[in-house]
């Protein structure tokens, strides 16, 4: 190993007191350098973070203080209620659940997933004007760059408040329930923007939903 | 016949390309990472496809963690102190310039503020344990220490963005209330949030 000579040649006698320039190499021993090198390496790399997180934006409607101002009403019929629940179970229905009104909607129990909620979701948009079909061509022009990137927003929502499907979309209702888990309901969000669904609302389930829910475990 | 004189090989190579690419690689590795000051709760967020970039600067942060413990963070040093300042005024706690110091170069918090002195007081070890004690911010409506630490950060920062981040297994019903207090005219007054995912890659476009 390459080292710097410091020994004064113990071993060796003298010769006559003769002094001589020692053959000194001019190599020092890295060895040190380099362990603290790679342990400073390894810190670096493993303390690094390279992904930061990413942020899905989620607007509320503002609450309605004032009782005069109606809550918007939307159509029963093109109405998807999704509800949450625990064990990360989906139920949904359509419609509206009254029981003032006649019989209560069935349960339909699904995962979540591409062949669970997704497959509903995307079946119930292209049911109503083709929605999913024609988001997803928007989508596609936007990648190969026909279309300008921060259009695909303002297109969106031009698509959906037209005024010959307006009163005719698919809306969902996301209702969790008590039991429901943060991740569902970032889930459900997702698929929201995966299914390019024009309106959804996050809202809360209620009493009678509640009970179908719980009629629903008992039976299943 | 002439000897065969086997060359005198030292047995050390030349480590000097090594080390220059070891330290190029440490150099490299110092500038790129930034030092992120220890969040009090571990929360394991869910993923999304969603692939917005969330600012590190300008934020409004509250945190939920596993058990439901809800905490707070504000970024930058000024808005930090004075946000402290509003909420001891209030909230009749004093703090010395230490503790102040302290406060705005923490990261999130979750005690409550009769606490907060003894655990800005804390080294780093016992701050840690405090912070597994704690029941994280109170948020009851009757005592709502969430929400004042929501107004004044509102008032005293109106531009930032408004983030949640949750837990995977927390359960909704809290998350529903800090929106809830966030959406409150007279709290929080802000009607779009962020919520704080890891990245996910799309489903395969279905044709």
């Amino acid at each position: 190993m390459a080292q710097l000579n410091t020994d004064d040649g113990g071993g060796g006698k003298k010769k006559h007191g003769k002094k001589r320039a020692k053959k000194t190499s001019t190599h020092i021993d890295m060895t040190p350098m380099v362990d603290l090198g790679f342990l400073l390496l390894t810190f670096f790399i493993l303390t690094t973070t390279f992904n930061k997180p990413q942020a899905m934006q989620l607007t509320m409607p503002k609450k309605l203080d004032d009782p005069t101002v109606k809550p918007n009403t939307v159509a029963a019929d093109h109405t998807l209620n999704v509800l949450l629940t625990k064990d990360n179970t989906v139920y949904y229905y359509f419609g509206m659940a009254d029981p003032t009104k006649g019989a209560l909607p069935a349960l339909n129990k699904v995962t979540f997933g591409p062949d669970g909620l997704r497959k509903v979701l995307i079946e119930e948009n292209n049911k109503r004007h083709r929605a999913y079909d024609e988001i997803e061509k928007l989508k596609k022009e936007v990648a190969e760059g026909k279309l300008p990137k921060d259009s695909l927003g303002k297109k969106k929502i031009e698509f959906f408040t037209d005024k010959s499907r307006k009163t005719s979309v698919l809306t969902v209702l996301l209702k969790p329930d008590k039991d429901a888990k943060y991740k569902n309901i970032v889930d459900a969000l997702d698929e929201m923007a995966i299914c390019n669904i024009g309106i959804y609302a996050l809202l809360e389930s209620n009493e009678v939903e509640n009970q179908m829910i719980a009629n629903a475990a008992t039976y299943n | 016949m002439p000897k065969i004189k086997m060359p005198k090989n030292s047995p050390s190579i030349d480590m000097t390309p090594m080390v220059d690419l070891a330290f190029l690689l440490v150099t490299f590795f110092m500038l790129i990472s930034q030092f992120r000051a220890e969040e009090a709760a571990v929360i394991d967020i869910p993923s999304s496809v969603s692939d917005l970039k969330i600012p590190e600067k300008e934020l409004l942060m509250i945190l939920v963690d596993k058990q439901d413990r809800v905490f707070f963070n504000l970024t930058g040093q000024v808005e930090r102190d004075s946000l402290l300042m509003r909420m001891s005024k209030e909230y009749k706690v004093t703090f010395n310039d230490k503790q102040r110091k302290e406060f705005s170069n923490m990261a999130s918090f979750g005690v409550p503020i009769k606490q907060m002195p003894s655990y800005l007081d804390a080294n780093s070890t016992e701050r840690k344990k405090l912070a597994e004690k704690s029941t994280g911010i109170p948020m009851d409506s009757l005592n709502c220490e969430l929400c004042r630490w929501i107004y004044h950060a509102r008032r005293i920062a109106p531009k930032f963005r408004v983030a949640i981040k949750g837990d995977q297994v927390t359960s909704y019903p809290v998350v529903r209330k800090v929106m809830d207090y966030l959406q409150d005219d007279n709290i929080g007054k802000v009607n779009k949030f962020n919520l704080i995912t890891n990245m996910e890659t799309g489903p395969a476009p279905t044709e």
